[in-house]
């Protein structure tokens, strides 16, 4: 098949074994259980969801640094995992970190923090590896002069736009972008917003956007996927997710918000806690916090199933709520 | 005393940072009230003294940050200046505190529940059995499943949530007048957060317990508090009711902020703009600017408003704003 999409991944699951002993068998935690979803090149997807999700696992296999259990992760046409070349891989994906200050090696200047990547790529004319420095700084937004600086000297949005830089410098195709605001000051967060959306523009990037902040998302998103407990419980267009959302998660994830803009959104909350991803309840992994689980709900799985041109949902009273609003 | 006397009453409050290289102000001429049952907010970034001004309502302010002026009084009665018994005893009875990371709040060397009972043993001298009886009543009230099996938990066997339930029902079990909050929901999952603010907000209610609630998130302060006070680098630049906040802030940084933030809603709405940035970056501690300390990075600062600190102004409509060019 003749695959347009940048990122493909097919039927992912990464399992990780917890405990067991030699009389006793490990229990499996399913991080990542059976996840579809793909990119194409200059499409930004945002990827929602809440601690333990396994949206972390999932942008870990995307690098490379976790091998799948099961399915497989398809970039640029060519599969990531142990076998991959391990190069290619990063030059193709990069990735931005969520805290600025614990992403960068204190004891090394900015300069020899973005010259690495390109040295251990083979631009060794040390001319060459100067320009690329300087010309990366200014389109985050920093001096060139500043290249001599340790990170310490840098206030956190312009940590994070080192951070940027670090992960832009090999002109990679995809950026798996992890949290990227959420450690930094609120009256900085848009100036990093822009600067990725005006990077994006420029060199023709994908992003792939994962945060709980479902404004972010919704401004910096082509399409948007909700991932609970180890699943995509819903996938589509940024408006089909966020004006017609039809999971009761996403619907629970609008409600949580306290923004008089969006009280009229959505309503209906989610009960309870996330379950423990090592003993998720049967059925469908979200009813015992969803208001309209019924029996089948706990009894069946459901499965990713579309509703909608490019909207899929998992859930098996979907089409009860395509009219009524949230 | 009169019967609309304000809950509490923080007059020109001054805190100060002592270190080697000196003093420097971290908290300057604060000043607000909070009636009975009433709601407020403190919203700011980090670094700009709302939680040490709630540390200093709670007598809890430790070397180097100081008290240097200003009054705290609890029904009238000023309380900055009490000796520590005094405090201790005024403490979780009248005022009580959640804070952020509920797994640091709590000794993780004692059972929840009786973390709970200890505050009816202490404060309203009831028996150990007694009050451990109450404590299982007190997770009922907070909704915690199974109450008198969670009582035996210790706090590393609950989850975040579960945590923060047990912190709101130590808080609220001598019915304080006051609850300060701070950002009690932080470190919460979203759908989480949402529950435990449902929860604050219809204890509090029921008991009619006043709210000093302080966060870095407009949105949740808004949905939780009557009104806001808006902290920049140790003042309070804009005093709002909670409803006008978002639609009429008045000073340049409060503008700013909402101005800067995406939404959920507005991309459906006004299509995908550029966010408004706040250029700059907030001023450290020991490098305050003159005059008004947003200035420089605000886009109306004139040549007044880097000799001459404006004053907080009232608009008429109960609304207070720090600025010589509001509006």
């Amino acid at each position: 098949m003749a695959d347009s999409n940048l990122l493909s991944i097919e039927d992912l699951a990464v399992h990780f074994p917890i405990g067991g002993g030699m009389f006793s068998k490990p229990q499996m935690l399913r991080a990542v259980d059976g996840v579809n979803l793909s990119i194409k090149p200059g499409e930004s997807l945002g990827l929602v969801g809440e601690s333990g999700c396994g949206k972390s696992t999932l942008a870990l296999s995307i690098l490379g640094l976790v091998d799948p259990t099961r399915g497989r992760v398809m970039l640029d046409g060519k599969a990531v995992g142990s076998e991959a070349d391990r190069l290619e891989v990063a030059r193709t994906v990069q990735m931005v970190f969520q805290d600025p200050y614990a992403s960068l090696n204190p004891r090394q200047t900015v300069r020899r923090t973005l010259a690495a990547p390109l040295r251990l790529h083979g631009v060794s004319n040390e001319g060459e590896v100067a320009d690329r420095v300087a010309e990366m700084l200014r389109q985050v937004g920093l001096r060139p002069d500043q290249a001599d600086l340790y990170p310490h000297e840098f206030s956190g949005g312009q940590r994070q736009r080192i951070g940027i830089a670090r992960a832009l410098i090999l002109k990679p195709k995809l950026v798996i972008c992890d949290e990227p605001v959420s450690a930094l000051d609120v009256s900085i967060r848009a100036q990093i917003i822009n600067l990725l959306l005006e990077l994006q523009a420029e060199m023709g990037l994908s992003y792939l956007m994962i945060s709980h902040d479902l404004g972010v998302v919704e401004h910096m998103s082509d399409r948007v996927a909700v991932m609970y407990l180890g699943r995509i419980v819903e996938t589509g267009g940024w408006r089909e997710i966020f004006e017609q959302p039809r999971h009761p998660y996403t619907r629970a994830l609008i409600a949580a918000i306290p923004d008089p803009l969006t009280r009229g959104l959505a309503r209906e909350k989610a009960r309870g806690e996330i379950p423990s991803p090592l003993n998720p309840p049967p059925g469908c992994t979200f009813n015992p916090r969803c208001p309209h689980a019924t029996d089948h709900c706990r009894s069946a799985p459901p499965v990713l199933s579309p509703v909608d041109e490019g909207h899929l949902v998992s859930c098996w009273r979907a089409e009860e709520f395509a009219k009524e609003p949230a | 005393m009169s019967i609309n006397m304000p809950l509490l009453q923080v007059e020109n409050l001054h805190l100060s940072l002592t270190t080697d290289a000196g003093s420097f102000p971290a908290v300057e001429g604060v000043s607000f009230e909070i009636a009975r049952g009433e709601t407020v907010g403190l919203v700011g970034e980090s670094g700009c003294g709302k939680s040490i001004t709630a540390l200093s309502i709670m007598g809890l302010l430790r070397h180097p940050l100081g008290l240097s002026g200003g009054t705290i009084k609890l029904t009238g009665q000023e309380i900055q200046a009490l000796p520590a018994s005094e405090l201790r005893a005024l403490r979780g009875k009248r005022i009580a505190m959640i804070f952020q990371e509920p797994m640091t709040a709590l000794n993780p060397l004692k059972p929840v529940g009786r973390q709970i009972a200890e505050m009816f043993v202490l404060h309203q001298g009831a028996s150990w059995n007694e009050a451990e009886k109450k404590a299982v009543d007190a997770l009922t009230q907070v909704k915690v499943p199974a109450p008198a099996r969670r009582a035996k938990d210790y706090p590393h066997q609950l989850s975040g949530g579960m945590r923060q339930r047990v912190m709101i029902a130590i808080a609220l079990a001598c019915e304080p007048d006051l609850l300060i909050a701070d950002e009690p929901t932080t470190a919460l999952d979203v759908t989480v957060q949402a529950e435990i603010v449902d929860l604050m907000k219809e204890l509090c209610a029921a008991r009619g317990t006043a709210i000093l609630m302080i966060s870095h998130d407009l949105g949740l302060v808004t949905d939780i508090c009557k009104r806001v006070c808006v902290m920049y680098a140790g003042r309070i630049v804009e005093q709002q009711d909670s409803e006008q906040i978002f639609n009429n802030p008045q000073h340049p940084y409060t503008q700013g902020l909402v101005a800067s933030l995406p939404r959920l809603g507005m991309r459906a709405l006004h299509g995908r703009r550029k966010l408004t940035e706040i250029a700059g970056v907030v001023p450290g501690i020991t490098a305050y600017p003159g005059g008004c300390r947003f200035n420089p990075r605000c886009n109306r600062a004139t040549e007044i408003c880097k000799q001459v600190v404006p004053e907080l102004e009232p608009l008429g409509d109960g609304s207070l704003v720090r600025c010589h060019h509001h509006g």
